[in-house]
């Protein structure tokens, strides 16, 4: 974990996304998008990594991210996620949705479509400013966005209009939206409940809603278990993690106090979905890391590590293997890591593929670590 | 907006109203009206510069938080090491500047950011490290060596040469190299003259041997290098009266900057180009055990028999002087005057205040003055977009008013995403200002309110536990359903949880859905015992009153007895309690309406009463 390179960019990132590897492709990623945040000014960025080609002493590539091209984007950028190799989509704080085309024989970036008032407050007239559009998901060539207005839409890349959009499906903010399947979205808001959409149903209910237990503290971001499809993680505005089985029960199964201040981003690796990372606005970024060999030790004879740490649980039967949302004690030690040294200001994104971790901060600064399991 | 936008004289910092201001774009037409917009702090929009702000602060915050070693010396190195980071962070923006364009701007950035760097360095040098007699006139040599480029490309010049010795330049590097201080290069150019030259082999092995002999460097006690250093200027002083170098004037005159003849220094006055240089060789062949307090003698001196009569000081040579001779204060307000940005004397001073350096110097509104640097910087900082959050942290660490500053500027940050209400709001919280955290809460409930977003609105005032404004949404939320009979925004309603607790009416919301959900999923008995409470226990609101027994009056007409005798006689009490209160008040409005529903209510409430007495009454089973 000690390669990590960073660079100050003289802008605040708001959101970092790798460019997604093609097919069985072996090879760590070596491009990244950011977008950044609260300039009068705001771009999107195309960054490489890693000397093209050329390996250092011991294989291993160095040096600092290099930009390649970037485009002025009107408003914060909000939420961004690659369409496909060339094709970004980026929601922004104006309500409009936004797909970039980065083109690779000239290193720049265009805009392809714009999808203008995606995101809008009903009455125009006694509208009090604009409905930012908070997030954003593919699944080439459908988009899903969500925004301030409670609002969901549906998008496919080639199409001007709409494909479906459902008003005020929500009567608080949605702040997050990923896929449960090729037909299904979960979403959260900022009243504490995860829902259900799925898009086969006409009627514009949610097919399920969750919610928090105790306090509904604002869930800021979502994220879905690569492989075991039910398992879904949430992050809150107290920093608390909260994973959730979606098969049984309407609450949360486990509930693990993680940082001390809003918790922007939760992912699953990819991968490896034994990891599990979330950034904060507190300045720490958290590596969990359920993957350690536990199976019959006694607890005195496992080498800790960094901090390893209980969880507590709430009573759910279990017939699932994965570690998250297993309730022995002895089995689910659990090693976190904060991969920051010296925290100052908040880590706003993250994203991870293969061996390769990018990370953006308000302190203006990209981080990119190249060997996240070494 | 942009076509305003103006240059302001170095100097001034964008005081408001004050300095004139040219439009950039030519006269304003003659009758037209012009707006000017003002920018405080000019330097904080460069977008190279932003870097520089970005990583001092992380080094500031982390001399702020590390803890303070015991010892002294120990002290002392992590200080000497904070000034040198703040230092690489500058040459690092110099770079960046230097490779990002080639306009006029930049190069003077640059040699703004060099004059900083300089300044900063001698700092260094005599504050923080307070390098003692011996040490000192090595830094100062280093510092000379680092800030005086164009050797560097001389040597190279010549060195790349084919003949070196023969180069045109090649005396001027030799003799830089001597006035340098630095021997071993000297002595190692001066070779090729000798192999190139076999007849001044003689004088040269000479001159080899005594600039080899120099007294350098703090291995020995100040006693014994002065000894010695006595003994090879009285051998030196031996070769030139002896005329040994007198074939050669090149030598000779090395020789003679050997011995500290000041005249011989200042012939090479386009090689030295600074009086700080000549400084520097003067001690160094003169009193290379000068002590700290006595630099201002020699500073003083120099300066005036390096520009003589022609130039003036410049605003660089004041500020140098004046860390020769130690006054801080001089060097503080110097660079505040000569400079456009705070960035350069806060943190300087901030340092120097952890040096333990500054007598609290008190101005006249109370604050010392790393805390009004401080507090200017950090102001600046906040009238940019974006540089704000960096402010935040230097007002952490101003005791005394860093905290009234912070709360009159975070509450004027435009918050026009969601995502940027809740970073200020988190900042608020972490430091317990309350009235802020409530004041910004209602802003963003009352724009959720007017765009109509229920939910959002009820979110914030849970967050700043407002219970007003909990009660403000739960009456809009009872004021459509009385309007439209059913509910809005039902995804919330049903989902209130513990937050149905922060206020009365919002507890009475909750409830009066749970009601209408008991209601509809027929458990009658539950739903007409949760009505009755809510009206007994006061939740509900006297106006909503009629809309409740409005709503008892299908449960009283049910088939099946539903409502007590107890619970008939108290829904009686109620109305007679809502009746005589309206009958005071609306004497003379005769609304046939009420009127008929309060007629219905009596009714059927009799007839449940007659109803349940003869049930109650009735014995079971037999």
């Amino acid at each position: 974990m000690e390669e990590v390179c960073a660079r100050f960019v003289s802008q605040k990132i708001s959101k970092a996304r790798w460019r997604p590897l093609p097919g069985a492709a072996l090879q760590p990623p070596d491009l990244f998008a950011t977008g950044s945040w609260d300039n009068e000014d705001n771009r999107v960025s195309v960054w490489s990594v890693g000397d093209a080609g050329s390996a250092g002493l011991n294989g291993e590539y160095q040096g600092e991210p290099q930009l390649l091209c970037d485009i002025r984007h009107d408003g914060d950028v909000m939420d961004m996620q690659f369409l496909d190799q060339e094709r970004i989509v980026v929601a922004s704080s104006t309500g409009s949705v936004t797909v970039f085309r980065h083109h690779q024989n000239n290193q720049t970036l265009s805009a392809n479509h714009r999808w203008e008032n995606a995101h809008y407050h009903a009455d125009q007239y006694t509208a009090c400013g604009g409905a930012a559009c908070t997030g954003v998901i593919c699944n080439n060539p459908e988009i899903v966005t969500v925004g301030e207005d409670g609002r969901i839409n549906l998008f496919r890349a080639d199409q001007k209009e709409a494909v479906r959009t459902i008003d005020n499906a929500d009567s608080s903010t949605l702040h997050a939206v990923t896929f449960l399947r090729t037909t299904e979205i979960l979403t959260v808001n900022s009243i504490g409940q995860l829902k259900i959409w799925d898009f086969r149903q006409q009627r514009n209910e949610p097919a399920q809603i969750f919610s928090l237990t105790g306090d509904r503290v604002p869930l800021h971001c979502v994220d879905r278990h690569p492989s075991q499809q039910h398992i879904v993680a949430t992050g809150g505005q107290d920093g608390m993690l909260s994973i959730w089985d979606i098969r049984q029960g309407t609450m949360p199964v486990s509930l693990l106090n993680a940082h001390e201040a809003e918790m922007w981003e939760v992912h699953f690796h990819p991968s490896n979905p034994d990891h599990l990372f979330t950034c904060s606005e507190d300045g720490s970024l958290w590596h969990w890391d359920t993957s350690t060999d536990v199976s019959e030790k006694p607890s005195f004879l496992h080498q800790g590590g960094r901090s390893t740490a209980y969880i507590s649980h709430s009573t759910i039967n279990q017939s699932v293997v994965s570690a998250w949302l297993s309730n022995d004690p002895t089995k689910d030690r659990m090693e976190i890591t904060n991969l920051i040294p010296n925290q100052t200001l908040s880590v706003n994104t993250l994203d991870v593929l293969g061996p390769c971790l990018v990370y953006g901060t308000d302190a203006e600064a990209i981080y990119v670590n190249r060997q996240l399991f070494a | 907006r942009n076509g305003a936008q103006s240059e302001v004289p170095a100097g001034t910092k964008g005081s408001v109203g004050t300095a004139p201001f040219r439009s950039a774009a030519g006269p304003p037409p003659t009758g037209a009206a012009c707006v000017f917009v003002v920018r405080r702090d000019q330097d904080i929009y460069m977008e190279t510069l932003r870097k520089l702000f970005n990583e001092s602060h992380g080094i500031f915050v982390g001399l702020q938080r590390c803890e303070e070693e015991r010892a002294a010396r120990a002290r002392n190195a992590q200080l000497v090491q904070v000034s040198k980071n703040y230092r690489s962070v500058i040459r690092a923006c110099m770079e960046d500047m230097h490779q990002a364009a080639s306009n006029s701007a930049f190069f003077f950035q640059v040699s703004i950011l060099s004059a900083m760097e300089l300044i900063w360095n001698l700092c260094e040098i005599l504050f923080v490290e307070a390098a003692p007699a011996g040490p000192l006139l090595l830094r100062l040599l280093d510092w000379v060596q680092l800030h005086i480029c164009d050797v560097d490309n001389m040597v190279r010049e010549v060195l790349s040469s084919e003949n070196p010795s023969k180069h045109k330049l090649f005396w001027n590097v030799v003799d830089i190299f001597v006035l340098q201080g630095r021997m071993d290069e000297a002595r190692h150019l001066l070779s090729k003259e000798a192999i190139a030259n076999p007849t001044s082999m003689k004088m040269y092995k000479i001159l080899d041997d005594l600039m080899k002999k120099m007294p350098l460097g703090n291995t020995q006690t100040l006693t014994e290098m002065e000894l010695k250093w006595q003994h090879w200027h009285e051998e030196c002083q031996r070769y030139l009266q002896d005329g040994t170098f007198a074939s050669n004037s090149h030598m000779e005159s090395i020789c003679k900057i050997l011995l500290g003849d000041e005249n011989a220094i200042l012939e090479k006055k386009e090689l030295m180009t600074t009086w700080y240089h000549f400084l520097v060789t003067r001690l160094l062949y003169s009193h290379p055990t000068v002590k700290p307090m006595e630099l201002r003698f020699y500073a003083q001196s120099s300066m005036d028999m390096f520009l003589g009569e022609e130039s003036s000081p410049e605003p660089l040579d004041t500020i140098l002087m004046a860390a020769f001779e130690f006054e801080l204060h001089q060097v503080i307000k110097e660079c505040s005057v000569a400079l456009s940005n705070w960035w350069f004397v806060a943190h300087l001073t901030d340092l120097l205040d952890h040096c333990k350096l500054l007598q609290s110097h008190n101005l006249y509104f109370g604050s010392n003055m790393r805390e009004f640097l401080l507090l200017e910087y950090a102001s600046g900082l906040f009238s940019h977009h974006s540089l704000w959050q960096l402010g935040v942290d230097y007002f952490d660490h101003c005791p005394e008013y860093g905290r009234v500053y912070l709360e009159l500027h975070i509450e004027r940050i435009p918050l026009n995403t969601e995502q940027k209400a809740l970073k200020v709001l988190r900042i608020c919280e972490q430091r317990q200002m309350h009235e802020q955290v409530r004041s910004i809460c209602k802003i963003m409930a009352m724009k959720a309110l007017r765009n109509n977003r229920l939910g959002s609105a009820l979110s914030w005032s849970i967050r700043a536990k407002d219970a007003a404004f909990a009660t403000l949404i739960s009456d809009r939320f009872l004021k459509d359903y009385c309007e439209r009979g059913c509910f809005s925004d039902l995804d919330l309603i049903d989902n209130l949880g513990p937050s149905m607790l922060l206020s009365d009416r919002l507890t009475f919301l909750g409830k009066y859905r749970e009601f209408h959900r008991l209601y509809g999923e027929k458990r009658f008995s539950e739903a007409a015992r949760l009505l009755l409470m809510l009206m007994t226990a006061h939740i509900a609101p006297c106006s909503f009153w009629m809309t409740l027994l409005t709503d008892a009056l299908p449960l009283l007409e049910q088939k099946e007895v539903i409502f007590s005798a107890e619970q008939t006689y108290e829904l009686m009490r109620c109305l007679e309690d809502l009746t005589a209160g309206k009958l005071d008040r609306q004497k003379f409005q005769d609304d046939d309406v009420e009127t008929m529903k309060v007629e219905m209510l009596r009714l059927a409430l009799a007839r449940n009463l007659a109803r349940v007495i003869v049930k109650e009454g009735t014995l079971e089973g037999s």
